[in-house]
């Protein structure tokens, strides 16, 4: 890359950019959405497979004709992950994107 | 041909017909192919194809890579035959992508350039980390090459109605699957294969629609006069709908859930997808696609394999030459007689093709770029010398994989898939995160995990009852099992998190390179100075 090798008295300009609260906030922001949400997601699929493997009875309990707990606690996962992936691509677009760019081209454009 | 099925039936499909399905599509592709090929100049091409797909396409592609046969003959076939048990398959498959989502695609497609190796050997010292990175690249592909060639052996045993007893002719169409499959590579690149992906999920995810609502429509589009019919048909009754058919050890179902949500992030012929786009952006776009895609999908297989149980019967499906793996295309068979199971055998083994050419592509890009170039060239090679290695690696993987498919002819595949992904999750998750979000992560952390998450996995794996010991066992008659679990994650990637935390402190001394901790970080999170498109014609 260009600009790695280029050095001032504060070292490259990736260990500025990376010192700036811009680029400390930035990585705050990404850190504060996707650890909780992995941490929620992992687990609600965890009490799903306990749930399997735990309690057959209670997952094979009718709900409405044939159709079981166990199916709809599986289509739930389904629920959540479209939910979570749409949550998520939100919050990029709309925080983690401009924020990006903009650090992106003071990068580049001291290159 | 099982003599139920013939008695009831007559015979199951024609065998002109389904050669002239296939064949048709193998032209066709083998055109689309060529001419994308007629693009390829630099590495960048053959790697990551210039660069130049959209999100949507390469998310299309995405699901067409990450749709193997182990989830439409494997998830519908296990449904039908053990019922729910197959679902958790389909879940674990579908969440995992949102580890995928939020914690290595975008991050991913920042910092690297071609392979898994780029990211976990940047700011380390190169050679030893991207050795590493190969090696559980090659591990993870050849596993997941078996499953897929051992898919293709059970639905030509259906489509060409060569008996199970006939293993050389099953032997000699796993090779000519194999044939082809190099024929994409060596010419497409990851353009051409690319393209192949996208040709092939269209085709699967119409076919399966069409299916899904076909099957309904004989049950007035009621779900649960569906699994009735399901449950009336088994032998198994009721249970079908309760989970605990297929997995009578409860730790064995738990260790097969979380490698089947952890190993996708780790799969390098996915994560490789990834830097076929131009921008983080895109990646992320190509990951929403690709998890819509892929979710529907199950969906529909959900129903399939349910009306697989209840229009064909799970005995019957047992039975049938390819076993548990024959549910799909014997449902087609009812639904839609010669011609519907035509071309769904047809797209089957199109999927085949498609993921094994995807694999092979990853296979040799690592080998090239990663040990030949990085490695042993100690990256003074030029790119073209480069590209030529990885298409001979491309063959040489295509040959062991035609062995590898004739001798794992007739396992589950969805079982064999599910291998794979314990691999990928304890070798290369774990080495991923830390790189990606750890500050102290260092060189000999990432040996560690890589290595030794690779090795207690294998170990698992050689001494489990899936390979000796039990009656679906891959060496029959031997017994010299001692781990009691058919996959090993439950145990192999916490050991793998953990021996990256004791490699890292074994290796404090090592010196902190602050400059490239800087840049990976900087890069991944803002993408700044990653890699662009090629200017493409």
């Amino acid at each position: 890359m260009s600009t790695t090798g280029e050095r001032s008295a504060h070292g490259t300009i990736y260990q500025r950019v990376q010192a700036s609260p811009e680029f400390g906030d930035l990585r705050r922001r990404l850190r504060r959405f996707v650890f909780p949400m992995s941490a929620l997601f992992l687990i609600w699929y965890l009490v799903y497979v306990l749930l399997a493997s735990y309690a057959p009875a209670f997952m094979a309990t009718r709900l409405a004709g044939n159709f079981t707990v166990g199916l709809l606690i599986g289509l739930l996962q389904f629920v959540s992950t479209f939910l979570i992936t749409t949550l998520y691509v939100r919050f990029a677009d709309r925080t983690l994107d401009p924020a990006a760019e903009r650090l992106r081209h003071e990068i580049e454009g001291e290159a | 041909m099982t003599a139920q099925l013939a008695q009831a039936q007559g015979t199951v499909g024609n065998v002109g017909l389904n050669i002239g399905i296939f064949a048709a599509f193998v032209l066709l592709t083998l055109v689309v192919v060529y001419r994308a090929s007629r693009s390829n100049r630099t590495a960048s091409d053959y790697y990551a194809a210039g660069r130049s797909f959209s999100g949507s396409q390469n998310g299309i592609a995405i699901s067409g890579d990450y749709l193997s046969a182990a989830s439409f003959l494997g998830i519908a076939g296990a449904i039908a035959v053990y019922g729910y048990d197959g679902f958790l398959y389909s879940i674990g498959f579908l969440v995992a992508w949102l580890v995928a989502l939020l914690l290595v695609a975008e991050l991913l497609r920042n910092t690297g350039k071609f392979t898994m190796g780029d990211v976990l050997s940047f700011r380390m010292r190169q050679r030893p980390v991207r050795a590493a990175a190969a090696t559980s690249t090659l591990v993870v592909s050849f596993f997941y090459l078996i499953a897929q060639m051992a898919g293709a052996g059970g639905l030509i045993a259906l489509l060409l109605q060569i008996p199970n007893s006939d293993k050389l002719g099953q032997s000699i169409v796993i090779a000519v699957v194999g044939l082809v499959m190099i024929a994409y590579v060596l010419v497409g690149g990851m353009k051409g294969t690319t393209y192949v992906q996208i040709i092939k999920a269209a085709l699967l995810v119409v076919g399966a629609f069409v299916m899904t609502f076909w099957v309904l429509g004989k049950y007035g589009l009621n779900f649960s006069a569906l699994l009735g019919g399901a449950v009336e048909k088994s032998s198994k009754g009721e249970a079908l709908l309760a989970p605990g058919l297929q997995y009578k050890n409860k730790i064995d179902f738990i260790s097969l859930g979380v490698a089947l949500v952890l190993g996708t992030a780790g799969l390098p012929h996915i994560l490789m997808r990834f830097y076929t786009v131009p921008t983080a952006k895109e990646a992320r776009k190509s990951v929403v696609w690709a998890i819509w895609l892929i979710g529907v999908f199950y969906l529909f297989t959900l129903v399939l394999g349910y009306g697989a149980a209840a229009l064909v019967g799970p005995d019957v499906i047992s039975k049938a030459p390819g076993g548990v793996n024959s549910a799909a295309p014997l449902l087609a068979f009812e639904l839609g007689g010669e011609i519907l199971l035509g071309l769904i055998s047809a797209i089957a083994f199109a999927t085949i093709l498609a993921v094994v050419a995807g694999l092979t592509i990853t296979a040799s890009a690592s080998f090239a770029h990663d040990v030949y170039a990085n490695v042993l060239k100690k990256g003074q090679t030029s790119p073209g010398a480069e590209v030529k290695v990885a298409r001979r690696t491309a063959l040489l993987i295509g040959i062991v994989a035609i062995a590898g498919g004739i001798l794992a002819n007739g396992q589950n595949v969805a079982f064999l898939v599910a291998l794979a992904f314990a691999v990928a999750a304890s070798a290369n998750l774990p080495t991923i995160l830390y790189s990606l979000f750890w500050k102290r992560f260092n060189t000999m952390g990432a040996l560690w995990s890589i290595y030794g998450g690779l090795a207690v996995c294998l170990v698992l794996i050689v001494f489990s009852p899936a390979v000796s010991g039990s009656e679906t066992a891959m060496i029959k008659g031997a017994d010299f099992a001692w781990f009691p679990l058919s996959n090993p994650g439950i145990v192999s990637i916490p050991v793998s998190f953990l021996l990256g935390v004791i490699g890292t402190f074994a290796g404090r001394r090592e010196p902190f390179d602050s400059e490239k901790y800087a840049e990976m970080e900087v890069r991944s999170l803002t993408g700044a100075g990653s890699e662009k498109a090629t200017v493409d014609a």
